[in-house]
């Protein structure tokens, strides 16, 4: 189908990008490949398109004493590429690939990813387990969000009227691991497990098993696999697909939780 | 609000300025403005792959990036990559390999399957992975695979 109509602003600074956003039915443009399909679905009608993509400031890769600082305009075929993010990251390395497929990783972004919040998509969940730090900009300035308070409900997030996700800050950590499972490479997460681990723990979230990425506190505390794979239920409560029972996708998580228990186990 | 914006990008070397409104999508702009119609449209909603093209050198979804995003891009089709003889390899091993029957989805698939062939060579599972969001719902992919497979080992 085709998109409804609507105007379009391309902002040429933050400032400029703040005033533009407070109009009437005014909807953030970046990479735009949540938000295109949904306008040409015409399941969303905005009135006009803010499109931030100039903002320079917004595309930097940057390590600082917090961690890796990754602007909102980073997109996954840059992340994909990037030493940095590989180095300090790797769970972010780990789990680009398996960001839908090349011709939309060259342009989605993690800003977008992280702002519309999609349960099953697979940066929110890395962002909670890494438990990092979103930061919003707004006119009084900038406001910092941990990921665990971030994610409020199905797409839906902190973020207040007027603000604009400018990146995200990603702390370092000693062992990471990300696994999916998904009918077809790139498909949508039947469910997925992003896992990191150091001298404090183990912390381990699931995509594709709630409204929103899922941080599964009790395995993560728990002192064996099988300690982990008898509490997973009590942690989520995976909503059934089309296609997949709640149970199949419980299941399916258990297998995901066995595959990444050794990497995240092994000694400090 | 909904006033067409001025919009100037480099398609095939030719620099073009239109009037675009907003809602167009670059492949509807390639193909009804400017009369590109290599470039197909199937599910206008990232799913198919066979609007691929490729913008600043990058392959990207046509259907889901706005003409007016393109201000100032420079664009490649099928008809381009076509008439610089850039696709001639692949091409010719499509046609070898039967790799298409309906022909609808093949200038997506030889887009995607030339950005990975810009990237050196790669496994038969990797070939896969790649054009996993081109659709083809005739050949199987089998023959498709078989000849991205021989261009990337230099027998096109």
């Amino acid at each position: 189908m085709k998109a409804p109509a609507f105007a379009y602003a391309k902002a040429k600074s933050l400032v400029e990008a703040f005033d533009l956003i407070e109009r009437p039915g005014a909807k953030i443009l970046a990479g735009g490949q949540s938000l295109i399909p949904s306008l040409n679905m015409r399941l969303a009608a905005p009135e006009l398109l803010v499109d931030i993509t100039g903002l320079k400031d917004l595309t930097v890769i940057d390590v600082r004493p917090n961690g890796l600082h990754i602007g909102a305009l980073v997109t996954h075929a840059q992340l994909e590429k990037s030493d940095k993010v590989a180095k300090h990251v790797p769970l972010l390395a780990q789990a680009v690939a398996h960001v839908a497929h090349p011709a939309i990783r060259n342009r989605g972004t993690l800003g977008g990813s992280l702002a519309l919040a999609d349960p099953a998509a697979e940066y929110p969940a890395c962002a909670l387990a890494l438990n990092a730090t979103i930061v919003l900009a707004g006119r009084r300035g900038e406001r910092r969000v941990s990921a665990s308070n971030f994610f409020k409900g199905l797409f839906e997030t902190d973020i207040r009227p007027g603000e604009i996700v400018a990146g995200a800050e990603f702390p370092k950590v000693d062992r990471s691991i990300f696994l999916e499972l998904a009918r077809r490479q790139g498909d949508y997460a039947i469910v997925g497990l992003a896992g990191v681990a150091d001298a404090s723990g183990k912390r381990i979230a699931f995509l594709g098993a709630g409204a929103t990425p899922v941080f599964a506190a009790l395995a993560s505390r728990a002192v064996s696999l099988n300690a982990a794979l008898e509490v997973l239920d009590r942690d989520l409560d995976p909503p059934a697909d089309l296609y997949h029972s709640s149970a199949t996708k419980l299941h399916l998580a258990r297998v995901l939780l066995s595959r990444a228990w050794n990497t995240l186990s092994k000694p400090h | 609000m909904e006033h067409a914006v001025e919009t100037t990008l480099t398609v095939n070397g030719t620099r073009v300025t239109r009037s675009v409104a907003p809602r167009v999508h670059l492949v509807d702009f390639l193909r009804e403005e400017l009369g590109l119609t290599g470039s197909h449209i199937g599910c206008e909603h990232g799913v198919c792959g066979a609007c691929t093209v490729r913008v600043n050198g990058e392959i990207v979804r046509g259907c889901l990036m706005l003409a007016v995003q393109a201000d100032g891009c420079t664009v490649e089709t099928i008809e381009g990559l076509s008439d610089s003889k850039e696709l001639a390899p692949l091409q010719k091993a499509f046609h070898e390999h039967n790799a298409l029957q309906c022909g609808f989805c093949t200038p997506g698939m030889l887009m995607a399957a030339q950005d990975l062939l810009r990237g050196g060579k790669k496994t038969r599972d990797e070939i896969r992975a790649h054009i996993s969001g081109n659709y083809c719902r005739c050949t199987g992919y089998q023959a498709i695979v078989d000849a991205i497979e021989k261009v990337m080992h230099g027998q096109g």
